[in-house]
């Protein structure tokens, strides 16, 4: 049995400004980071991965630099780190890229081992989308399971999975039979440091590279051609200014008290 | 019964060789330990042998020292009379009394008062034993039984020379009424007739004593009686204030987690402890009761290097762990954690050893092997390798601090010092206004100064006393790059554990750099007039200054920060209790700053109270670490009046104004 994490190598957003003229993201030397809620899927995946000695592979798709995010993850422990890169995939949409990602999916469930179970962040925080991960699931036929915050049971000889999903104000416990897509919050565990002797043999690992001769897709369901929907404008929105009230100083509760009356004015604070 | 060389010759063959084989079974071991070069400048280390070792110069530093300096210079002297004593008894020909009066008579003199010295420490080591041990634990019967045994040597020793003199002529009588003054007050305890019966009960039980004594030591934590001369010998001559490197190839071994992947010196270290327990009695964990007991942690090396050594010897794995197994033998990962590597212990040991690193080298098995550290540390390392900073705070908010500033870029060809602002200086709210503080009074001053802005990284300080040798070791090299890169030659820093990192550490990377800390460049922008105080720094009230372990201790700086003070207030600060290099520790080196302290008394605390006791108004401290540490103990304890100051603010409210 397989168990797949789809990763995403994202610029690290806190370090992100946006270029006020052109109103596009200031990319040059924000250092990329692996998307924080995927951690917690490979995380997910390594931990079966202990308990039932299942293998796992780390799929991402990106440009040849998002190699450093696959080798986290052998750094990790996955027994497989597959780059989906090519020019043609490039410009893809949450479509496009799901195509992609089901396209390797399925490579690896006929050419590595049958795939129970895919695990995706719940979004990116580059796109946030939320979509690829129920992309896959849909083109994949996979049941798709969304906000799992737990796994609560796992049963892969009766292909069976239960988890608890984290949605608004209550937990839902849901079961379905696998393959199943889950995708994952970050309540779900606490993400592995990497040991130095697994470092050190992830550096010198190889990642593989499928690119589309590899995978042989229609070159119209990928990439910018495959994608129907696009960025027309990205912008900061305005902030309206803020008011400081009191001097920081002296008292303390007579401040306190006038910001209670101005959140009560706008009607900020439940009575 | 006399002596008698047909029943003392074997006995005495055979405890040579019970001492022999006791002594090579155990030092043996020492080389199952990795290579370390300890013999470079011998010219240095034989002088430090002499000073610490002959000199006793530590541990003359302790009231109970001088007791140990008479043991210990009783035994070099009295060597002359065991050696004698046991030849003697061999060949009954053989006798310091062949020798001319002139050598002789002083020599007697001499053996007789370092007998009586001897006996008289003994007898002080005894009752302080027995009334108020230096820790409880100290109290054991092997303890009793050598200075039992030390004892009965000496009075031994006055038996035999007593029944000498009972039966002397009156000439000689006066001979050595005169030059063996102690063994004549005996020899007038007994009757002349009784003279041969002391004689032979003293011969016998010098005989017996010596001989126990010797087939005993070796087993004992009387060894470093062998080792402990040695030990400081091969001490670092420079401070331990770093660990050594570690290469990151596949294969290798990361910190140690079996007694063997030790330096063959860190071994010698378990076998010179002569559990004095002076580290614990300084050991910040130890004292606020954390499981930390460094004694316990080299005693642990030791009693797993014996436990082990038929194993390990074989090639095979260890059978009681290192780290983590239960009871003698094993170090608790809550002790190894619970380390600040203020080096306390270290100032404290008599024969130098070393027990930070080998605290370290611990954490760096858990850490780098195991991956096994307290859960808050998780954020701390991918902060430090993602962002280079303790809180993960974006590094384009590094120059935040002297937004309202007019503050330049480090410029290779026009910039004389690069100011190493610090995670702290550039990120903590309270901190920050140190640096804000350092920036005008640079300027005030006329240096020629710079920043590296959001180019500047951490110097990776608490990593690697963490034992995250490959996070640190990435950002070393990094920041060498850039300050070689950048052309940096003279750095200042606000923060102790960048300026020891800086200074020290990054020393392995092949980087000189001229360090120099806030608090020096301070004093000497002062003593050489750049600095003019246009008033006194007014309403500090009194004034304490705790000095943090990584100027201090770790570096020796301890002038230039008082300096400053009474430079700016005109009057000295007041000291604390513990001062100087024998200061304790704020509780949040080594890492501790971004751990919880789960168990004792939290050390921040204490140190604080022990701070107000001095009832100040001000506690100025130069490290921002210290400053956080005070301004927190200080709200736990409602202590609302006393304010924290760090010697740069102190200096601009005079230089400033």
């Amino acid at each position: 049995m397989l168990i797949v994490a789809c990763i995403k190598q994202v610029p690290d957003t806190t370090q992100v400004q946006i270029d006020p003229v052109t109103n596009t993201l200031i990319r040059d030397g924000i250092p990329f980071i692996v998307n924080p809620y995927d951690t917690h899927a490979l995380e997910e995946a390594l931990r079966l991965k202990d308990r039932f000695g299942c293998r796992v592979a780390a799929i991402s798709m990106g440009p040849p630099n998002a190699e450093a995010t696959l080798k986290k993850a052998l750094s990790l422990g996955v027994d497989h780190a597959i780059l989906l890169s090519d020019r043609v995939f490039g410009g893809a949409d949450t479509l496009a890229t799901s195509n992609v990602l089901s396209a390797a999916i399925r490579k690896l469930n006929s050419d590595v081992d049958e795939v129970g179970l895919v695990l995706c962040g719940k979004q990116t925080i580059d796109g946030d989308t939320a979509q690829v991960g129920p992309g896959i699931a849909s083109r994949l036929g996979y049941q798709q399971l969304t906000l799992v915050d737990r796994i609560v049971d796992m049963n892969f000889s009766g292909k069976i999975i239960r988890v608890s999903r984290k949605l608004e104000g209550r937990h839902e416990i849901v079961e379905a039979p696998l393959p199943a897509m889950l995708t994952v919050v970050r309540e779900l565990n606490r993400p592995r440091y990497p040991k130095v002797p697994m470092r050190l043999a992830a550096a010198e690992a190889t990642v593989e590279v499928w690119n589309n001769q590899v995978l042989k897709l229609d070159e119209q369901k990928i990439g910018l051609k495959g994608s129907p929907t696009w960025v027309s404008k990205i912008f900061s929105p305005d902030r309206a200014v803020g008011e400081i009230l009191g001097d920081g100083n002296s008292d303390p509760e007579g401040t306190a008290e006038m910001l209670i009356e101005k959140l009560l004015a706008k009607d900020m604070l439940p009575i | 019964m006399t002596p008698n060389p047909t029943i003392f010759t074997p006995l005495l063959i055979a405890s040579l060789a019970v001492f022999a084989w006791g002594c090579w079974k155990r030092l043996s071991l020492i080389s199952l330990g990795k290579p370390e070069n300890r013999f470079d400048n011998i010219g240095a280390r034989v002088g430090e042998m002499l000073m610490y070792a002959f000199g006793q110069k530590r541990v003359l530093a302790k009231p109970f020292g001088i007791n140990h300096f008479i043991i210990f210079w009783s035994f070099i002297i009295l060597l002359v009379a065991n050696i004698e004593f046991m030849l003697h008894g061999v060949f009954p020909w053989i006798s310091l009394t062949k020798l001319p009066d002139s050598i002789l008579l002083p020599l007697l003199l001499l053996l007789d008062i370092a007998s009586l010295l001897a006996l008289a420490a003994v007898a002080v080591a005894a009752v302080r034993r027995l009334i108020s041990p230096p820790y409880p634990e100290a109290r054991t019967i092997e303890a009793f039984f050598i200075l039992s045994l030390i004892g009965i040597l000496m009075l031994a020793y006055f038996g035999i020379n007593a029944a000498k003199i009972s039966r002397m002529q009156e000439g000689a009588l006066v001979i050595a009424r005169t030059w063996m003054p102690v063994s004549s007050v005996f020899a007038g305890m007994f009757a002349p007739a009784a003279g041969a019966t002391v004689y032979s009960l003293s011969w016998w039980a010098h005989a017996f004593a010596l001989l126990a004594f010797m087939c005993y030591l070796p087993h004992s934590k009387h060894m470093h009686i062998l080792t402990a001369i040695p030990n400081c010998f091969f001490r670092r001559l420079d401070k331990p204030n770093t660990v050594p490197r570690e290469e990151f190839a596949v294969g290798n071994n990361f910190g140690v987690s079996r007694v063997d992947q030790y330096s063959w010196k860190d071994l010698l270290d378990s076998f010179s402890c002569t559990e004095c327990g002076r580290c614990q009695k300084v050991c910040p964990a130890s004292i606020t009761g954390k499981p930390l007991n460094p004694r316990a942690v080299v005693h642990d090396i030791k009693v797993n290097l014996l436990e082990n050594a038929g194993l390990l010897k074989k090639g095979e794995q260890p059978g009681i762990p290192l780290i983590g197994g239960q009871g003698e033998g094993s170090v608790s990962e809550e002790s190894i954690w619970g380390c600040t590597t203020c080096g306390a212990c270290m100032e404290a040991c008599p024969v130098f050893i070393e027990q930070m690193p080998k605290i370290i080298q611990l954490r760096r098995n858990l850490v780098e092997s195991e991956a096994s550290f307290p859960e808050e540390l998780l954020n701390l390392f991918e902060n430090m390798e993602g962002r280079s900073n303790p809180w993960g705070i974006a590094p384009s908010e590094r120059t935040k601090w002297c937004s309202q500033l007019d503050v330049k870029p480090f410029d290779k060809n026009t910039t004389e010092y690069l100011f190493y602002v610090g995670c702290a200086g550039s990120f903590d709210s309270r901190n920050k206004h140190v640096s804000v503080a350092m920036a005008q009074l640079l300027d005030r001053a006329g240096i020629s100064w710079g920043i590296l802005g959001k180019d500047e990284k951490c110097c990776g300080d608490s990593v690697r006393r963490l034992g995250n040798e490959y996070v640190f070791d990435k950002m070393a090299r990094e920041n060498v790059e850039i300050f070689r890169e950048r052309g940096v030659r003279k750095v200042i820093t606000q923060c102790p554990h960048c300026f020891s990192t800086l200074k020290n550490d990054y020393r392995q990377y092949g980087l000189e750099l001229e360090v120099i800390h806030h608090s020096e460049l301070l004093r000497n922008l002062v003593q050489d007039g750049y600095l003019k105080l246009n008033g006194i720094s007014g309403d500090l009230g009194a004034m304490v200054f705790h000095d943090s372990c990584y100027l201090g201790r770790h570096n020796d700086v301890y002038d230039a920060p008082r300096e400053v003070l009474q430079a700016a207030t005109g009057t000295a600060p007041k000291e604390i209790g513990r001062n100087r290099n024998n200061a304790f520790c704020c509780g949040a080196g080594g890492g501790r700053m971004w751990m919880e302290e789960h168990s004792g008394e939290r050390i921040n605390l204490t140190r604080v109270k022990e701070a107000l006791e001095e009832k100040p108004d001000t506690i100025c401290v130069a490290c921002p670490y210290c400053l956080t540490m005070f301004e927190d103990g200080l709200k736990d304890v409602n202590a609302d009046g006393v304010k924290v100051l760090d010697v740069a603010e102190v200096m601009a409210e005079a230089a400033l104004r």
